[in-house]
């Protein structure tokens, strides 16, 4: 890849089943990513993702991208909700530009996330190995 | 309840040893759909997120917070090498700061990732939001 070179968009659907098995796989039982009834309870608009499922599609599409290059740093803050309706899906996008390699050789993703055009996670960053 | 400002600089105990197997790789990489599964050398980079969650929730019932009253701020990874299989991790959280706005308690926390020898595997920042009543 060389600097300045686009990345994606690629747009990842999310479901509830999604959720449980994410849950599962995660141990990160918090009810509001699974029951709305719980969500709706402590003011949440519904189900929503777990912000770490926003950003493990981050981490999929940055291995996607890179070939499976080593991650040394990554992370972002969860701006909004995804919320994630009963049928159907969200939808998750994530595109980003190429950075410059650094001296140490690593190289910096600018990336955004978004669902229908509206940032999910701020100030996302993923760094890998050049 | 609110989260007591006095945690900030409290170190918690460590999670308990976690051994990173396979069939659990396989597991989390298939939930979030990550290219190469299980087999892959690289493992989803989130998945650190097992122990750092076992830390957080660690933390949650020791000071008595409901999960279903937080939701994830932000939460960032350092990795200082890749997690591989066959690791057995450990967490140990640190609170780095409590601050209140709007009814609303936001907890910044520093998680150390450790192997088995001690070594330094991740650090990985979290910040969790304790939504009151009002929220």
């Amino acid at each position: 890849m060389n600097a300045g070179e686009t990345l994606g968009p690629v747009t990842f659907a999310v479901t509830r089943a999604d959720l449980v098995a994410y849950a599962v796989a995660s141990g990160d039982h918090n009810p509001i990513h699974v029951d709305e009834s719980v969500a709706l309870a402590v003011g949440l608009p519904g189900v929503i993702a777990h912000g770490m499922y926003t950003l493990a599609l981050v981490g999929r599409a940055v291995a996607e991208w890179t070939g499976g290059a080593e991650v040394v740093e990554l992370g972002g803050k969860f701006v909004a909700p995804v919320v994630v309706p009963a049928e159907g899906a969200a939808e998750v996008t994530v595109a980003g530009t190429v950075g410059e390699v650094d001296a140490d050789g690593l190289r910096a993703l600018a990336l955004e996330v978004t669902v229908e055009g509206r940032k999910v996670i701020g100030a996302p960053k993923a760094i890998v190995r050049a | 309840m609110g989260i007591d400002a006095a945690l900030a600089g409290r170190t918690f105990p460590p999670t308990a040893p976690y051994a990173v197997t396979a069939e659990h790789v396989a597991t989390f990489a298939a939930a979030v759909g990550h290219p190469g599964g299980g087999a892959a050398e690289q493992l989803p980079p989130t998945y650190p997120i097992v122990v750092t969650f076992a830390a957080l929730q660690q933390f949650l019932d020791a000071e008595q917070v409901e999960l279903s009253r937080i939701v994830h701020g932000d939460q960032r990874f350092v990795y200082e090498r890749p997690v591989r299989v066959g690791d057995v991790l450990t967490a140990t959280l640190t609170v780095t700061g409590v601050r209140s706005i709007g009814g609303s308690d936001i907890v910044s926390t520093s998680s150390a990732i450790t192997d088995a020898e001690g070594a330094l595997v991740a650090t990985a920042g979290a910040t969790i939001v304790h939504r009151g009543e009002e929220a």
